[in-house]
């Protein structure tokens, strides 16, 4: 998964003089104006929010690109390119073609949308199964609690990228009926999210202890609430800020995971495109072309970087030991 | 001390079968067997006989009695017999010839990474917010997001296509299989590949550990009392930074055998990770959870290691 970088404040600076208290007076602000304000502070985080919201952008919009996704240009003439594709950028194909002579920027585009939908739809549902389990533990306690631990250490214990290759792999031996693509897209994300949720579980149930004998639920016990109303009123929304930050951090992981199997031959297969299954078909093609290898790859590693960014952004803007600062 | 020895043990042995069971339980959902092709190719499709076949490699009963058979085999040292890659021959033996390979990959990357990380994390701490402090910072963000598989197709369409410096994958060039430097020359590439990630992070762990250590009293009492910075920073700081990593290090051995995968596969290493995706992509099934079985055992034993190490190295810490 996507691990982080923590910033420890500077020790070994003198700490400044303390200034004289000004009473003033302050105008109310939202809960998410305030995290929007420490956010934008965050220069990175802004800059990645920015190349985020693009690659989402581009995704959204690649049915109005030039060529289909599986579109192969049978105008190419040159005998060069007619045989092993890789026609140089031109104006009909602004990054060139690839391997089949179809367009590179229009497949590009399409393959996004597969890596960038996995990559939320995964963090989504390796969340809520995660904050169930975790809410579950943490609420209960006792034997529900050691029961669904011990199946979280067992999850954790599995080498995650020889299970997800082997599931996978499993999961490919079987010809659906339906739509090609959302079947692949699902499997992934099915057992991307299968393979994802014990980070969550394990944080909500620590939220979860360190809540549960707080006054504001105390209160609301004494005041007749049974266990579930405490559990969404309550629990849920005051342990979102870690949640989202994790969440938003393992965004990229994902990503990275399903390029990684599509690059395996065991996730997105021909002829539907994801970022990792271009790299996987450019690479008997390296010779030929520099740029075809940049290019799928560049676009992951700039989105997860992107992600990241946000995510050390977000952490920063939610934590509440930093407030008032 | 043994309490937590024996129960912890106890733990591992459980979470071990348990994740053979799932594993095995996973695998033989997948459609099919090593016959189902060869039947299909053949002019006669005949039935029975592919019954047959099945049967004399007991796919024809139920899936509790083959675990435990497959159990069994496990604990007379045999992992079973490749369907596909090597058909008939012992999982075992395959698995052998891969093993060393595989080790020696992942040895050096984790000596290389260590050192590389050490350097970088102390000179991070050191100089915090410097400006080689700074473009580590830089470097370790770049380490963290790129794609394993991505940097390692650059790497080789640069350095081994284009420039033609090293070797563009395999153990050693023809001919020259007794030759150290020829291997060691082989094995750079694919060395670098595989620590991009490990440097990344252990030289920010290493980096926040080290100023969280400079912080403490006894490094106050070490500069109070007068001692030379150099000799504060090697023997009372460095040491007690290095304690956390330790189990940082065993329970990156799962993740540098994920990483594993890609540089073999990429580099063409004849490894078990190549095995893997070999296997996977042939519908062994057999060798696939070999592989997959040693990997989860070692992952079980890594993070064991881990908490004993942890209690070891540091006496302040009991059980």
């Amino acid at each position: 998964m996507a691990t982080t970088v923590s910033e420890p404040s500077n020790v070994l600076s003198v700490p400044a003089p303390a200034t004289p208290v000004v009473e003033e007076r302050v105008k109310a602000r939202g809960e998410l104006a305030i995290v929007w304000s420490r956010f934008r502070r965050h220069q990175f985080a802004l800059v990645g929010l920015g190349a985020l919201l693009f690659m989402v952008f581009v995704a959204t919009i690649a049915p109005v690109a030039p060529f289909g996704p599986n579109e192969i240009d049978r105008s190419i003439s040159d005998p060069q390119y007619v045989s092993h594709g890789f026609a140089p950028p031109s104006a009909t194909h602004w990054l060139g073609t690839d391997e089949l002579n179809r367009d590179m920027f229009s497949r590009l585009l399409w393959a996004g949308r597969i890596s960038l939908a996995v990559g939320f739809l995964t963090v989504g549902i390796g969340a809520t199964i995660g904050i169930f389990i975790g809410a579950l533990a943490g609420f209960y306690g006792g034997w529900v609690d050691t029961v669904l631990m011990r199946i979280t250490d067992l999850f954790l214990s599995f080498p995650f990228l020889p299970t997800l290759i082997l599931i996978s792999a499993m999961m490919h031996q079987y010809r659906f009926a339906a739509d090609a693509t959302l079947v692949q897209v699902g499997t992934i994300v099915g057992v991307l999210a299968l393979l994802g949720w014990m980070d969550t579980a394990r944080l909500v149930r620590g939220q979860f202890l360190s809540l549960l004998n707080r006054d504001f639920v105390l209160a609301a016990r004494a005041l007749g609430a049974d266990g579930r109303r405490i559990m969404l009123v309550h629990l849920i929304p005051n342990s979102m800020a870690p949640i989202i930050v994790a969440a938003s951090l393992n965004v990229g992981g994902f990503i990275i995971a399903e390029s990684a199997i599509s690059f395996l031959g065991v996730g997105i297969s021909p002829p539907t495109a994801s970022w990792g299954s271009m790299l996987a078909d450019f690479q008997s093609y390296l010779r030929y072309s520099a740029v075809a290898v940049l290019l799928p790859g560049g676009a992951i590693f700039i989105t997860v970087m992107a992600i990241n960014f946000v995510g050390d952004g977000l952490r920063d803007a939610l934590d509440p030991w930093l407030r008032n600062r | 001390m043994t309490r937590f020895l024996v129960r912890r043990s106890i733990e591992m042995g459980v979470t071990l079968v348990l994740a053979s069971v799932l594993l095995f339980g996973i695998l033989n959902l997948a459609p099919g067997g090593p016959f189902d092709a060869r039947i299909a190719a053949s002019h006669i499709q005949d039935t029975t006989y592919l019954e047959r076949l099945n049967k004399m490699i007991g796919l024809d009963k139920p899936i509790h009695e083959r675990y435990l058979n497959w159990v069994g085999n496990v604990l007379h040292g045999s992992l079973g017999e490749s369907w596909n890659i090597a058909r008939g021959q012992q999982v075992n033996v395959i698995i052998g010839t891969r093993l060393p390979n595989t080790v020696m990959l992942m040895t050096t990357g984790l000596v290389f990474s260590l050192l590389i990380a050490i350097v970088i994390g102390t000179i991070s701490a050191v100089r915090q917010y410097s400006l080689l402090d700074n473009l580590f910072t830089a470097f370790a963000f770049f380490g963290i997001s790129i794609p394993a598989f991505w940097f390692g197709l650059i790497m080789l369409k640069f350095f081994g296509l284009d420039l033609k410096i090293f070797p563009v994958g395999g153990l050693y060039s023809v001919g020259h299989q007794d030759d150290l430097i020829d291997r060691m020359w082989h094995l750079i590439l694919p060395m670098i590949v595989l620590s991009l990630l490990q440097v990344a992070q252990w030289s920010r762990f290493l980096r926040s550990s080290l100023l969280e250590t400079l912080r403490q009293d006894y490094i106050r009492t070490a500069r109070a009392k007068g001692q030379v910075e150099r000799l504060v920073l090697f023997r009372h700081a460095f040491r007690n930074a290095m304690i956390p990593l330790v189990t940082v290090i065993a329970l990156a051995i799962p993740t540098l055998f994920g990483g594993a995968i890609f540089t073999e596969t990429i580099f063409n290493w004849p490894g078990m990770g190549q095995l893997l995706v070999g296997a996977v992509g042939a519908q062994d099934w057999p060798v696939a959870m070999g592989v997959v079985i040693i990997t989860a055992g070692l992952t079980i034993v890594a993070n064991f290691v881990a908490d004993v190490a942890y209690v070891v190295v540091d006496p302040r810490i009991r059980y």
